[in-house]
Protein backbone atom coordinates (compact mmCIF):
# COMPACT_ATOMS: atom_id res chain seq x y z
CA UNK A 1 0.00 0.00 0.00
CA UNK A 2 1.00 3.57 -0.54
CA UNK A 3 0.05 6.83 1.13
CA UNK A 4 -0.34 9.59 -1.44
CA UNK A 5 0.00 13.07 0.02
CA UNK A 6 -0.78 16.18 -1.97
CA UNK A 7 -0.19 19.73 -0.73
CA UNK A 8 -2.02 21.94 -3.21
CA UNK A 9 -3.92 25.17 -3.71
CA UNK A 10 -7.16 25.24 -1.69
CA UNK A 11 -9.38 26.18 -4.64
CA UNK A 12 -8.44 23.01 -6.51
CA UNK A 13 -10.03 20.79 -3.85
CA UNK A 14 -13.30 20.23 -5.70
CA UNK A 15 -11.60 19.25 -8.96
CA UNK A 16 -9.27 16.88 -7.15
CA UNK A 17 -12.15 15.29 -5.21
CA UNK A 18 -14.11 14.72 -8.39
CA UNK A 19 -11.10 13.26 -10.19
CA UNK A 20 -10.40 10.90 -7.29
CA UNK A 21 -14.02 9.77 -7.18
CA UNK A 22 -13.97 9.11 -10.92
CA UNK A 23 -10.82 7.07 -10.41
CA UNK A 24 -12.60 4.94 -7.80
CA UNK A 25 -11.07 6.21 -4.56
CA UNK A 26 -13.47 5.62 -1.67
CA UNK A 27 -12.05 7.88 1.00
CA UNK A 28 -9.65 10.69 1.64
CA UNK A 29 -8.52 13.05 4.38
CA UNK A 30 -8.27 16.80 3.90
CA UNK A 31 -6.40 19.13 6.24
CA UNK A 32 -5.86 22.87 6.12
CA UNK A 33 -2.17 23.58 5.83
CA UNK A 34 0.18 26.44 5.17
CA UNK A 35 3.64 26.67 3.72
CA UNK A 36 5.77 27.79 0.84
CA UNK A 37 7.87 26.36 -1.92
CA UNK A 38 10.58 27.82 -4.10
CA UNK A 39 8.53 30.85 -5.01
CA UNK A 40 8.22 31.81 -1.31
CA UNK A 41 5.06 33.63 -0.22
CA UNK A 42 3.67 36.93 -1.41
CA UNK A 43 3.80 40.59 -0.44
CA UNK A 44 0.88 42.56 0.98
CA UNK A 45 0.78 46.35 1.23
CA UNK A 46 -1.08 48.28 3.94
CA UNK A 47 -0.84 52.06 3.53
CA UNK A 48 2.52 51.61 1.88
CA UNK A 49 3.93 49.29 4.55
CA UNK A 50 4.91 46.03 2.90
CA UNK A 51 4.49 42.72 4.68
CA UNK A 52 5.95 39.53 3.31
CA UNK A 53 3.60 36.66 3.93
CA UNK A 54 5.78 33.54 3.81
CA UNK A 55 3.26 30.90 4.77
CA UNK A 56 0.43 30.83 2.28
CA UNK A 57 -2.74 28.77 2.74
CA UNK A 58 -2.71 25.25 1.26
CA UNK A 59 -4.68 22.07 1.68
CA UNK A 60 -3.18 18.69 2.35
CA UNK A 61 -4.98 15.70 0.85
CA UNK A 62 -4.10 12.18 1.95
CA UNK A 63 -5.24 9.01 0.22
CA UNK A 64 -4.35 5.36 0.86
CA UNK A 65 -4.14 3.20 -2.30
CA UNK A 66 -2.87 -0.15 -3.39
CA UNK A 67 0.65 -0.25 -4.83
CA UNK A 68 -0.36 -0.86 -8.44
CA UNK A 69 -2.69 2.17 -8.46
CA UNK A 70 -0.24 4.59 -6.90
CA UNK A 71 1.50 5.95 -10.02
CA UNK A 72 -1.72 6.41 -11.93
CA UNK A 73 -3.39 8.09 -8.98
CA UNK A 74 -0.52 10.54 -8.60
CA UNK A 75 -1.02 11.49 -12.24
CA UNK A 76 -4.75 12.03 -11.63
CA UNK A 77 -4.08 14.32 -8.66
CA UNK A 78 -1.38 16.29 -10.46
CA UNK A 79 -3.62 16.82 -13.47
CA UNK A 80 -6.54 18.02 -11.33
CA UNK A 81 -4.40 20.28 -9.16
CA UNK A 82 -2.45 21.98 -11.92
CA UNK A 83 -3.14 25.63 -12.78
CA UNK A 84 0.24 26.24 -14.42
CA UNK A 85 1.03 29.11 -12.06
CA UNK A 86 3.57 29.18 -9.27
CA UNK A 87 2.52 27.64 -5.97
CA UNK A 88 0.59 24.71 -7.46
CA UNK A 89 2.09 22.43 -4.80
CA UNK A 90 3.56 18.94 -4.55
CA UNK A 91 2.40 15.35 -4.55
CA UNK A 92 4.38 12.43 -3.13
CA UNK A 93 3.89 8.86 -2.03
CA UNK A 94 5.35 6.74 0.76
CA UNK A 95 5.04 3.04 1.52
CA UNK A 96 2.54 2.06 4.20
CA UNK A 97 3.11 -1.00 6.39
CA UNK A 98 -0.46 -1.61 7.36
CA UNK A 99 -3.91 -0.09 7.53
CA UNK A 100 -6.85 -1.14 9.70
CA UNK A 101 -10.54 -0.30 9.34
CA UNK A 102 -11.51 0.64 12.87
CA UNK A 103 -15.13 -0.51 12.68
CA UNK A 104 -14.47 -4.07 11.47
CA UNK A 105 -10.81 -4.75 12.16
CA UNK A 106 -10.15 -5.57 8.46
CA UNK A 107 -6.51 -5.15 7.46
CA UNK A 108 -4.49 -4.33 4.34
CA UNK A 109 -6.25 -3.80 0.99
CA UNK A 110 -9.57 -4.87 2.55
CA UNK A 111 -9.40 -1.88 4.84
CA UNK A 112 -9.29 0.63 1.98
CA UNK B 1 -24.90 86.46 -2.33
CA UNK B 2 -25.33 87.94 1.10
CA UNK B 3 -24.08 85.86 4.00
CA UNK B 4 -26.92 84.26 5.89
CA UNK B 5 -25.86 85.53 9.29
CA UNK B 6 -26.51 89.17 8.47
CA UNK B 7 -29.79 88.46 6.73
CA UNK B 8 -31.10 86.42 9.61
CA UNK B 9 -29.85 88.77 12.28
CA UNK B 10 -31.56 91.72 10.63
CA UNK B 11 -34.88 89.91 10.38
CA UNK B 12 -35.08 88.82 14.02
CA UNK B 13 -35.38 85.09 13.26
CA UNK B 14 -38.16 82.85 14.40
CA UNK B 15 -37.92 79.19 15.22
CA UNK B 16 -37.95 77.18 12.00
CA UNK B 17 -39.40 73.72 12.30
CA UNK B 18 -37.67 72.66 9.10
CA UNK B 19 -34.24 73.82 10.21
CA UNK B 20 -34.73 72.42 13.69
CA UNK B 21 -35.74 69.02 12.36
CA UNK B 22 -32.86 69.08 9.88
CA UNK B 23 -30.38 69.89 12.62
CA UNK B 24 -31.65 67.17 14.94
CA UNK B 25 -31.11 64.66 12.13
CA UNK B 26 -27.67 66.11 11.42
CA UNK B 27 -26.80 65.80 15.11
CA UNK B 28 -27.78 62.14 15.07
CA UNK B 29 -25.69 61.63 11.92
CA UNK B 30 -22.65 63.16 13.59
CA UNK B 31 -23.21 60.99 16.66
CA UNK B 32 -22.98 57.93 14.39
CA UNK B 33 -19.51 59.01 13.29
CA UNK B 34 -17.97 58.09 16.64
CA UNK B 35 -18.94 54.40 16.59
CA UNK B 36 -18.11 54.48 12.85
CA UNK B 37 -14.65 55.74 13.75
CA UNK B 38 -14.40 52.96 16.33
CA UNK B 39 -14.94 50.38 13.57
CA UNK B 40 -12.61 52.20 11.18
CA UNK B 41 -9.85 52.08 13.79
CA UNK B 42 -10.89 48.75 15.29
CA UNK B 43 -10.39 46.89 12.02
CA UNK B 44 -6.92 48.36 11.57
CA UNK B 45 -5.42 46.99 14.78
CA UNK B 46 -4.37 43.45 15.55
CA UNK B 47 -6.88 40.93 16.92
CA UNK B 48 -5.58 41.25 20.46
CA UNK B 49 -6.41 44.94 20.84
CA UNK B 50 -9.63 45.25 18.85
CA UNK B 51 -11.92 45.87 21.80
CA UNK B 52 -9.63 48.43 23.38
CA UNK B 53 -9.60 50.36 20.11
CA UNK B 54 -13.39 50.30 19.94
CA UNK B 55 -13.67 51.37 23.57
CA UNK B 56 -11.21 54.26 23.24
CA UNK B 57 -13.67 55.89 20.84
CA UNK B 58 -16.86 54.75 22.52
CA UNK B 59 -15.91 56.04 25.98
CA UNK B 60 -15.77 59.53 24.56
CA UNK B 61 -19.55 59.37 24.12
CA UNK B 62 -19.80 58.95 27.88
CA UNK B 63 -17.20 61.32 29.23
CA UNK B 64 -17.52 64.26 26.86
CA UNK B 65 -21.32 64.25 26.93
CA UNK B 66 -21.36 64.77 30.68
CA UNK B 67 -18.59 67.40 30.69
CA UNK B 68 -20.28 69.25 27.83
CA UNK B 69 -23.48 69.61 29.82
CA UNK B 70 -21.62 70.54 33.01
CA UNK B 71 -19.35 73.24 31.60
CA UNK B 72 -18.10 72.41 28.07
CA UNK B 73 -20.82 74.21 26.14
CA UNK B 74 -20.32 77.27 28.29
CA UNK B 75 -16.55 77.40 27.68
CA UNK B 76 -16.89 76.78 23.93
CA UNK B 77 -19.91 78.92 23.15
CA UNK B 78 -20.52 81.11 26.17
CA UNK B 79 -20.98 84.69 25.06
CA UNK B 80 -19.12 86.40 27.93
CA UNK B 81 -16.03 85.91 25.86
CA UNK B 82 -12.47 86.48 26.93
CA UNK B 83 -11.33 85.82 23.36
CA UNK B 84 -9.51 82.62 24.41
CA UNK B 85 -12.51 81.00 26.08
CA UNK B 86 -16.13 81.81 26.72
CA UNK B 87 -18.50 81.56 29.66
CA UNK B 88 -22.23 81.99 30.19
CA UNK B 89 -23.58 80.92 33.53
CA UNK B 90 -26.95 79.93 32.09
CA UNK B 91 -25.20 77.33 29.94
CA UNK B 92 -23.75 75.55 32.98
CA UNK B 93 -25.66 72.31 33.29
CA UNK B 94 -27.72 73.58 30.32
CA UNK B 95 -29.98 74.80 33.09
CA UNK B 96 -30.80 78.37 32.17
CA UNK B 97 -31.93 77.81 28.60
CA UNK B 98 -35.55 78.13 27.53
CA UNK B 99 -36.80 75.37 25.27
CA UNK B 100 -37.78 77.79 22.53
CA UNK B 101 -34.85 80.14 23.07
CA UNK B 102 -33.02 80.52 19.74
CA UNK B 103 -29.30 80.38 19.08
CA UNK B 104 -28.48 84.04 18.37
CA UNK B 105 -28.79 84.87 14.68
CA UNK B 106 -30.29 81.50 13.74
CA UNK B 107 -33.64 79.77 13.54
CA UNK B 108 -32.87 76.76 15.73
CA UNK B 109 -33.14 76.41 19.52
CA UNK B 110 -30.04 76.73 21.69
CA UNK B 111 -30.59 73.13 22.78
CA UNK B 112 -30.31 71.94 19.18
CA UNK B 113 -27.13 73.91 18.62
CA UNK B 114 -25.71 72.60 21.89
CA UNK B 115 -26.39 68.98 21.02
CA UNK B 116 -25.05 69.36 17.46
CA UNK B 117 -21.82 70.84 18.76
CA UNK B 118 -21.64 68.17 21.46
CA UNK B 119 -21.22 65.52 18.77
CA UNK B 120 -18.18 67.39 17.41
CA UNK B 121 -16.72 67.55 20.91
CA UNK B 122 -17.20 63.79 21.27
CA UNK B 123 -15.54 62.68 18.05
CA UNK B 124 -12.52 64.96 18.27
CA UNK B 125 -10.76 63.22 21.20
CA UNK B 126 -11.85 59.87 19.77
CA UNK B 127 -9.88 60.73 16.62
CA UNK B 128 -6.70 61.00 18.70
CA UNK B 129 -6.99 57.43 19.94
CA UNK B 130 -5.92 55.92 16.62
CA UNK B 131 -2.37 57.11 17.18
CA UNK B 132 -2.20 55.44 20.59
CA UNK B 133 -3.46 51.99 19.60
CA UNK B 134 -2.39 48.91 21.55
CA UNK B 135 -0.48 50.50 24.39
CA UNK B 136 -2.36 52.97 26.63
CA UNK B 137 -4.04 52.22 29.96
CA UNK B 138 -7.76 52.69 29.64
CA UNK B 139 -8.04 54.74 32.83
CA UNK B 140 -5.19 56.99 31.69
CA UNK B 141 -6.96 57.47 28.37
CA UNK B 142 -10.27 58.30 30.06
CA UNK B 143 -8.53 60.88 32.25
CA UNK B 144 -6.73 62.26 29.20
CA UNK B 145 -10.02 62.75 27.36
CA UNK B 146 -11.56 64.62 30.29
CA UNK B 147 -8.56 66.92 30.69
CA UNK B 148 -7.98 67.36 26.97
CA UNK B 149 -11.48 68.49 26.07
CA UNK B 150 -11.44 70.86 29.05
CA UNK B 151 -8.08 72.45 28.35
CA UNK B 152 -7.79 72.07 24.58
CA UNK B 153 -11.03 71.31 22.73
CA UNK B 154 -13.53 73.56 24.51
CA UNK B 155 -11.27 76.65 24.29
CA UNK B 156 -10.16 75.95 20.70
CA UNK B 157 -13.79 75.52 19.62
CA UNK B 158 -14.37 78.95 21.12
CA UNK B 159 -11.39 80.44 19.24
CA UNK B 160 -12.70 79.12 15.93
CA UNK B 161 -16.49 79.28 16.19
CA UNK B 162 -17.44 81.12 19.38
CA UNK B 163 -18.79 84.64 19.39
CA UNK B 164 -15.76 86.73 20.39
CA UNK B 165 -13.29 83.91 19.74
CA UNK B 166 -10.08 85.43 18.40
CA UNK B 167 -9.79 83.33 15.22
CA UNK B 168 -13.51 83.78 14.52
CA UNK B 169 -13.18 87.53 14.85
CA UNK B 170 -10.11 87.53 12.60
CA UNK B 171 -12.16 85.93 9.79
CA UNK B 172 -10.53 82.50 9.69
CA UNK B 173 -12.81 80.17 7.74
CA UNK B 174 -13.38 76.77 9.31
CA UNK B 175 -16.73 75.67 7.98
CA UNK B 176 -17.20 72.41 9.87
CA UNK B 177 -14.06 71.80 11.89
CA UNK B 178 -10.90 71.32 9.84
CA UNK B 179 -9.07 73.42 12.38
CA UNK B 180 -11.05 72.83 15.57
CA UNK B 181 -11.52 69.10 14.98
CA UNK B 182 -8.96 67.59 12.63
CA UNK B 183 -5.86 69.73 13.05
CA UNK B 184 -6.62 69.86 16.75
CA UNK B 185 -6.88 66.07 17.05
CA UNK B 186 -3.97 65.36 14.71
CA UNK B 187 -1.62 67.71 16.54
CA UNK B 188 -2.72 66.26 19.88
CA UNK B 189 -2.01 62.76 18.60
CA UNK B 190 1.50 63.82 17.62
CA UNK B 191 2.04 65.46 21.01
CA UNK B 192 0.98 62.36 22.93
CA UNK B 193 2.93 59.81 20.91
CA UNK B 194 6.09 61.87 21.26
CA UNK B 195 5.64 61.40 25.03
CA UNK B 196 4.54 57.77 25.21
CA UNK B 197 6.73 56.31 22.48
CA UNK B 198 6.36 53.43 20.06
CA UNK B 199 4.51 50.17 20.27
CA UNK B 200 6.64 47.18 21.23
CA UNK B 201 7.90 45.73 17.97
CA UNK B 202 7.28 48.84 15.85
CA UNK B 203 9.04 48.45 12.49
CA UNK B 204 10.03 44.88 13.44
CA UNK B 205 6.84 42.88 13.96
CA UNK B 206 4.08 42.74 11.37
CA UNK B 207 1.13 44.86 12.51
CA UNK B 208 -1.35 44.19 9.76
CA UNK B 209 -4.97 45.28 10.06
CA UNK B 210 -6.95 42.33 11.36
CA UNK B 211 -10.23 43.12 9.55
CA UNK B 212 -10.41 45.29 6.47
CA UNK B 213 -14.16 44.69 6.18
CA UNK B 214 -14.56 46.43 9.56
CA UNK B 215 -12.40 49.28 8.27
CA UNK B 216 -14.63 49.59 5.20
CA UNK B 217 -17.78 49.49 7.32
CA UNK B 218 -16.37 52.24 9.52
CA UNK B 219 -15.26 54.35 6.56
CA UNK B 220 -18.64 53.99 4.87
CA UNK B 221 -20.51 55.01 8.00
CA UNK B 222 -18.11 57.91 8.53
CA UNK B 223 -18.78 59.14 5.01
CA UNK B 224 -22.54 58.89 5.65
CA UNK B 225 -22.34 60.65 9.02
CA UNK B 226 -20.09 63.32 7.58
CA UNK B 227 -23.02 64.76 5.63
CA UNK B 228 -24.51 65.75 8.96
CA UNK B 229 -21.14 67.05 10.10
CA UNK B 230 -20.62 69.21 7.03
CA UNK B 231 -24.02 70.06 5.59
CA UNK B 232 -25.35 70.68 9.10
CA UNK B 233 -22.66 73.18 9.95
CA UNK B 234 -24.56 76.06 8.36
CA UNK B 235 -27.20 75.42 11.03
CA UNK B 236 -30.07 75.59 8.61
CA UNK B 237 -31.19 75.27 5.07
CA UNK B 238 -32.56 78.65 4.07
CA UNK B 239 -30.06 79.74 1.45
CA UNK B 240 -28.54 76.70 -0.20
CA UNK B 241 -25.11 76.91 1.45
CA UNK B 242 -25.68 73.62 3.26
CA UNK B 243 -26.60 71.97 -0.03
CA UNK B 244 -23.40 73.23 -1.70
CA UNK B 245 -21.52 71.78 1.25
CA UNK B 246 -23.31 68.45 0.78
CA UNK B 247 -22.31 68.30 -2.89
CA UNK B 248 -18.73 69.35 -2.13
CA UNK B 249 -18.45 66.72 0.58
CA UNK B 250 -19.41 64.01 -1.88
CA UNK B 251 -17.18 65.08 -4.77
CA UNK B 252 -14.10 65.88 -2.69
CA UNK B 253 -14.32 62.49 -0.99
CA UNK B 254 -14.65 60.72 -4.31
CA UNK B 255 -11.68 62.62 -5.75
CA UNK B 256 -9.52 61.92 -2.71
CA UNK B 257 -10.27 58.22 -2.82
CA UNK B 258 -9.33 58.05 -6.50
CA UNK B 259 -6.17 60.08 -5.93
CA UNK B 260 -5.03 57.87 -3.04
CA UNK B 261 -5.70 54.73 -5.08
CA UNK B 262 -3.87 56.12 -8.11
CA UNK B 263 -0.84 57.03 -6.03
CA UNK B 264 -0.79 53.59 -4.47
CA UNK B 265 -1.14 51.78 -7.79
CA UNK B 266 1.84 53.65 -9.19
CA UNK B 267 3.91 53.49 -6.02
CA UNK B 268 3.07 50.00 -4.69
CA UNK B 269 1.35 48.18 -7.52
CA UNK B 270 -2.17 47.60 -6.17
CA UNK B 271 -5.45 49.37 -5.53
CA UNK B 272 -5.91 48.46 -1.87
CA UNK B 273 -9.05 48.43 0.26
CA UNK B 274 -7.30 50.27 3.06
CA UNK B 275 -6.19 52.86 0.53
CA UNK B 276 -9.75 53.43 -0.67
CA UNK B 277 -11.02 53.81 2.90
CA UNK B 278 -8.12 56.06 3.91
CA UNK B 279 -8.41 58.21 0.79
CA UNK B 280 -12.10 58.75 1.44
CA UNK B 281 -11.43 59.86 5.01
CA UNK B 282 -8.61 62.16 3.85
CA UNK B 283 -11.03 63.82 1.41
CA UNK B 284 -13.70 64.20 4.08
CA UNK B 285 -11.16 65.81 6.40
CA UNK B 286 -9.89 68.24 3.77
CA UNK B 287 -13.31 69.38 2.56
CA UNK B 288 -14.51 69.98 6.13
CA UNK B 289 -12.95 73.44 6.50
CA UNK B 290 -13.04 74.37 2.83
CA UNK B 291 -16.27 73.01 1.37
CA UNK B 292 -18.37 75.97 2.43
CA UNK B 293 -16.32 78.42 0.43
CA UNK B 294 -15.44 76.61 -2.80
CA UNK B 295 -17.24 75.39 -5.93
CA UNK B 296 -17.72 71.70 -6.73
CA UNK B 297 -14.79 71.83 -9.18
CA UNK B 298 -12.70 73.41 -6.46
CA UNK B 299 -13.82 70.60 -4.14
CA UNK B 300 -12.60 68.00 -6.63
CA UNK B 301 -9.20 69.71 -6.70
CA UNK B 302 -9.06 69.99 -2.92
CA UNK B 303 -10.01 66.34 -2.50
CA UNK B 304 -7.48 65.13 -5.05
CA UNK B 305 -4.67 67.20 -3.54
CA UNK B 306 -5.51 65.98 -0.04
CA UNK B 307 -5.77 62.35 -1.14
CA UNK B 308 -2.37 62.52 -2.79
CA UNK B 309 -0.60 64.37 0.03
CA UNK B 310 -2.09 62.21 2.78
CA UNK B 311 -1.13 59.02 0.92
CA UNK B 312 2.41 60.33 0.75
CA UNK B 313 2.36 61.52 4.37
CA UNK B 314 1.45 58.20 5.99
CA UNK B 315 4.87 56.83 5.06
CA UNK B 316 6.65 59.56 6.99
CA UNK B 317 6.25 57.82 10.34
CA UNK B 318 8.59 55.07 9.19
CA UNK B 319 11.07 57.65 7.99
CA UNK B 320 10.98 59.76 11.15
CA UNK B 321 10.49 56.82 13.51
CA UNK B 322 7.46 58.04 15.48
CA UNK B 323 4.73 55.47 15.91
CA UNK B 324 1.45 57.03 14.88
CA UNK B 325 -0.26 53.64 14.89
CA UNK B 326 -3.21 54.33 12.59
CA UNK B 327 -1.96 57.50 10.87
CA UNK B 328 -3.93 60.14 12.71
CA UNK B 329 -1.17 62.63 11.89
CA UNK B 330 -0.86 61.50 8.28
CA UNK B 331 -4.59 61.67 7.60
CA UNK B 332 -6.21 64.13 10.02
CA UNK B 333 -3.44 66.62 10.68
CA UNK B 334 -2.14 66.68 7.11
CA UNK B 335 -5.65 66.55 5.61
CA UNK B 336 -6.86 69.31 7.94
CA UNK B 337 -3.89 71.56 7.19
CA UNK B 338 -4.25 71.00 3.44
CA UNK B 339 -7.99 71.71 3.46
CA UNK B 340 -7.69 74.77 5.69
CA UNK B 341 -4.89 76.34 3.66
CA UNK B 342 -6.58 75.62 0.33
CA UNK B 343 -9.43 77.91 1.39
CA UNK B 344 -6.91 80.67 0.70
CA UNK B 345 -6.71 79.49 -2.92
CA UNK B 346 -10.16 78.11 -3.74
CA UNK B 347 -12.62 80.39 -1.90
CA UNK B 348 -14.94 81.77 -4.59
CA UNK B 349 -16.39 84.58 -2.52
CA UNK B 350 -19.90 83.46 -3.46
CA UNK B 351 -20.94 80.74 -1.05
CA UNK B 352 -20.25 80.96 2.68
CA UNK B 353 -18.47 84.33 2.76
CA UNK B 354 -17.28 87.04 0.43
CA UNK B 355 -13.63 86.25 1.05
CA UNK B 356 -11.93 85.31 -2.23
CA UNK B 357 -8.93 83.03 -2.59
CA UNK B 358 -5.94 83.52 -4.85
CA UNK B 359 -7.47 81.56 -7.72
CA UNK B 360 -10.64 83.68 -7.76
CA UNK B 361 -9.15 87.11 -8.02
CA UNK B 362 -8.52 87.48 -4.34
CA UNK B 363 -5.27 88.35 -2.65
CA UNK B 364 -3.26 86.48 -0.06
CA UNK B 365 -5.24 87.93 2.88
CA UNK B 366 -7.42 84.87 3.40
CA UNK B 367 -4.47 82.53 3.00
CA UNK B 368 -2.58 84.40 5.73
CA UNK B 369 -5.61 84.21 8.03
CA UNK B 370 -5.97 80.50 7.35
CA UNK B 371 -2.29 79.94 8.09
CA UNK B 372 -2.60 81.78 11.39
CA UNK B 373 -5.59 79.60 12.28
CA UNK B 374 -3.81 76.40 11.27
CA UNK B 375 -0.55 77.02 13.05
CA UNK B 376 -1.92 78.55 16.24
CA UNK B 377 -4.25 75.60 16.83
CA UNK B 378 -1.55 73.14 15.76
CA UNK B 379 1.01 74.58 18.16
CA UNK B 380 -1.36 74.97 21.10
CA UNK B 381 -2.80 71.48 20.76
CA UNK B 382 0.59 69.85 20.23
CA UNK B 383 2.20 71.47 23.26
CA UNK B 384 -0.79 71.27 25.62
CA UNK B 385 -1.46 67.63 24.72
CA UNK B 386 2.18 66.66 25.22
CA UNK B 387 2.20 68.32 28.63
CA UNK B 388 -1.06 66.58 29.63
CA UNK B 389 0.32 63.22 28.53
CA UNK B 390 3.53 63.89 30.43
CA UNK B 391 1.65 64.71 33.64
CA UNK B 392 -0.50 61.59 33.38
CA UNK B 393 2.53 59.49 32.52
CA UNK B 394 4.50 60.75 35.54
CA UNK B 395 1.62 60.23 37.96
CA UNK B 396 -0.49 57.20 37.08
CA UNK B 397 1.50 55.98 34.07
CA UNK B 398 0.18 56.23 30.55
CA UNK B 399 1.21 52.85 29.16
CA UNK B 400 0.43 49.26 30.07
CA UNK B 401 3.39 47.02 30.89
CA UNK B 402 5.39 45.58 28.04
CA UNK B 403 4.19 42.06 28.88
CA UNK B 404 0.57 43.14 28.78
CA UNK B 405 1.09 44.96 25.52
CA UNK B 406 2.61 41.90 23.91
CA UNK B 407 -0.03 39.50 25.21
CA UNK B 408 -2.85 41.85 24.23
CA UNK B 409 -4.39 44.90 25.80
CA UNK B 410 -7.99 43.66 25.52
CA UNK B 411 -7.57 41.10 28.26
CA UNK B 412 -5.70 43.20 30.78
CA UNK B 413 -7.78 46.33 30.36
CA UNK B 414 -11.23 44.95 29.60
CA UNK B 415 -11.23 41.26 30.67
CA UNK B 416 -12.61 40.35 27.26
CA UNK B 417 -11.40 39.34 23.84
CA UNK B 418 -12.98 40.31 20.56
CA UNK B 419 -13.26 36.88 18.97
CA UNK B 420 -13.78 33.35 20.21
CA UNK B 421 -11.32 31.09 18.45
CA UNK B 422 -11.82 28.12 20.74
CA UNK B 423 -13.99 26.36 18.14
CA UNK B 424 -11.00 25.78 15.87
CA UNK B 425 -9.01 22.78 16.97
CA UNK B 426 -11.49 21.06 19.28
CA UNK B 427 -12.34 23.67 21.84
CA UNK B 428 -15.60 22.07 22.88
CA UNK B 429 -14.26 21.02 26.25
CA UNK B 430 -12.53 24.30 26.95
CA UNK B 431 -15.68 26.22 26.09
CA UNK B 432 -18.14 24.26 28.10
CA UNK B 433 -16.16 23.65 31.25
CA UNK B 434 -17.98 25.91 33.56
CA UNK B 435 -17.36 29.22 35.04
CA UNK B 436 -14.04 29.19 36.79
CA UNK B 437 -11.77 27.46 34.35
CA UNK B 438 -11.94 28.89 30.84
CA UNK B 439 -10.18 32.20 31.26
CA UNK B 440 -6.67 30.82 31.19
CA UNK B 441 -7.33 28.40 28.35
CA UNK B 442 -8.88 30.87 25.99
CA UNK B 443 -6.21 33.45 26.74
CA UNK B 444 -3.50 31.54 25.01
CA UNK B 445 -5.38 30.98 21.80
CA UNK B 446 -6.05 34.58 21.04
CA UNK B 447 -2.37 35.42 20.71
CA UNK B 448 -1.60 32.67 18.26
Amino acid sequence: MKLITAVVKPHRLDEIKEALQAFGVHGLTVTEASGYGRQRGHTEVYRGAEYTVDLVPKIRIEVLVEDEDAEQLIEVVVKAARTGKIGDGKVWSVPVETAVRVRTGERGPDAL
Amino acid sequence: MAPAITTLAADAPELSAANTGFMLICSALVMLMTPALAFFYGGMVRVKSTLNMLMMSFISLGIVTILWVLYGFSIAFGTDSASLFGWSSEYVGLSGIGITELWPGYTIPVYVFAVFQLMFAIITPALISGALADRVKFTAWALFIALWVTIVYFPVAHWVWGTGGWLFDMGVIDFAGGTAVHINAGAAALGVILVIGKRVGFKKDPMRPHSLPLVMLGAGLLWFGWFGFNAGSWLGNDDGVGAVMFVNTQVATAAAMLAWLGYEKIRHGSFTTLGAASGAVAGLVAITPSGGSCSPLGAIAIGAIAGLLCAMAVGLKYKFGYDDSLDVVGVHLVGGVVGSLLVGFFATGGVQSEAKGLFYGGNADQLVKQAIGVFSVLAYSLIASAILALIIDKTMGMRVSEDDEVSGIDQVEHAETAYDFSGAGGGASSRSTAVAAPAAQETKKVDA
